[in-house]
């Protein structure tokens, strides 16, 4: 029964096999210490300790880790980064994870990954990030009724106080169109 | 003094009054702004959990545009996120001339070239080193002595990148509210993280954090902070976390560019204290 139901894991990470080697990469020379983890302020939240995290990355335990919240609850303070006594790049590599989702639309982190890609497509239309629209694509993009609700009093305060807009920032269309092209020959080459 | 300006994304938004605020005291105290033209988004966190290569670009588009004034090698940055994405940037190509190579093939489709001479500045950075508590002393135009405030740096204009002030026990903020006339709150509170975007998709967890920070500034008039990000979830969701947590946890949030302002004899309606979400009556009254 276990061994199936491991398998079902592994087989939903198949598609991220090989993406996790750069991480791996990153954290070779851990030492299992811990400071990471006594340092992170979102550690009462998560599944799975930074530390252990770490370690499951060494041991390719790919369904595990992306199952997990980890990851996605890293608000990238730098304390880690700041005080690992192997000096790794402990948020880049938890920015690393996050990229891996996003790229393979991971249904387990939907919200995380709904949230930055709508941040980015309002950015790639307009140069600057429109909060408005932004939001907008987020909730479409959830497809909770609910969600928006949670956000409607602090919504009206700001548009009462015409902190918000519609208004599109930049009069260039696209300004950033070709670099974000560019962005993305350059990733399908490596 | 003269530095090239980048605001930022939130700063014609959600953050205007930062924006017009940190002008304002920037005028008062002798230094030109002058902003980066067609400057767009630094990628904010969002670039990079999407995408390495993009969240190097974006902020790397800017500082090559900057680069074409010969003049001004400063940016000044009000926002710590947009700070550190531009420092990133500035760090990472001065070590590793692969990334520049890299950087300079996605900013040629745009005839842009990057040459790595801007220096990133945080307005912190820039208040606490170029000006200092002589500048804020000498145009005094209102000693604040009635009001003890809180300083809060959050994290990115402190870590990773160690520039100007301890990214353990940062200390850069209280000689500048000293200087106001005003009393520093001793807290330990002023490097934790406030949840960033959590806000927005972990709301549970970014509410236990700002909770820990507004609790530890009690007895304080207001906290100041230097980050649009901090201030937004420091501010706007004070009834909510002070109804779960059963305890009265609302204060006045100001960005340090307001608190200085005053001290600078600015109006409150130049400091556009009116879009602040969290001014609380007490202070009000307080200020008069």
């Amino acid at each position: 029964m276990k061994m199936a139901a491991n398998l079902e894991k592994s087989n939903a990470a198949d598609a991220v096999s090989d993406e996790l080697a750069p991480v791996q990469e990153m954290v070779r020379a851990c030492i299992q210490c811990g400071t990471c983890t006594g340092s992170c302020p979102n550690e009462f939240a998560m599944d799975y300790t930074p530390r252990r995290l770490w370690r499951m990355v060494l041991m390719d335990q790919k369904a595990e880790i992306f199952q997990s919240k980890t990851f996605a609850l890293c608000s990238a303070c730098y304390y880690c980064t700041l005080r690992c006594p192997r000096g790794l790049p402990l948020t880049e590599a938890m920015n690393a994870l996050k990229q891996i989702a996003a790229r393979n639309n991971l249904v387990s982190h939907k919200d995380s990954v709904q949230f930055y890609k709508n941040f980015m497509r309002s950015v790639r239309r307009h140069g600057r990030v429109n909060e408005m629209e932004f939001m907008l694509l987020y909730f479409t993009a959830l497809k909770n009724p609910l969600t928006p609700l949670r956000f409607a009093p602090l919504g009206m305060r700001l548009m009462l106080k015409g902190k918000v807009s519609m208004r599109p920032p930049l009069k260039r269309q696209r300004p950033l169109e070709k670099l974000f092209r560019k962005v993305e020959a350059l990733e399908e080459k490596i | 003094m003269k530095y090239q300006y980048y605001p930022g994304c939130s700063l014609e938004g959600t953050a205007l009054e930062y924006n017009l605020s940190t002008q304002a005291v920037m005028a008062s105290l002798g230094a030109e702004l002058v902003e980066i033209e067609d400057w767009t988004c630094c990628g904010a966190s969002a670039a990079g959990a999407t995408s390495f290569l993009l969240s190097l670009a974006l902020p790397a588009r800017n500082l090559a545009i900057a680069e074409k004034t010969d003049d001004v090698s400063d940016i000044l940055v009000p926002c710590s996120a947009c700070y550190l994405n531009l420092k990133k940037v500035e760090e990472e190509t001065r070590s590793n001339s692969d990334v520049l190579a890299q950087l300079n093939l996605i900013l040629q489709e745009d005839q842009l070239q990057l040459r790595g001479r801007m220096q990133v500045r945080h307005f912190l950075d820039v208040m606490a080193r170029d000006f200092g508590p002589e500048a804020i002393r000498s145009n005094l135009k209102r000693a604040l002595t009635d009001f003890r405030i809180a300083p809060y740096y959050g994290c990115q204009c402190l870590r990773p990148y160690a520039v100007f002030d301890d990214p353990e026990s940062p200390r850069s903020m209280e000689p500048l509210i000293e200087a106001t006339g005003a009393q520093v709150h001793p807290w330990k509170m002023g490097g934790k993280c406030c949840g960033a975007s959590h806000m927005n998709t972990k709301m549970e967890v970014g509410m236990e954090l700002v909770a820990g920070i507004l609790r530890a500034a009690k007895g304080a008039d207001a906290i100041v902070t230097v980050c649009p990000m901090c201030q937004m979830n420091l501010e706007a969701y004070q009834q909510k976390i002070s109804h779960r947590q059963n305890e009265n946890l609302t204060l006045t949030i100001l960005y340090l560019s307001q608190f200085i302002g005053l001290a600078l004899g600015l109006t409150e309606q130049q400091l556009r204290l009116d879009l602040n979400l969290a001014v609380t009556n007490s202070f009000r009254r307080k200020l008069g």
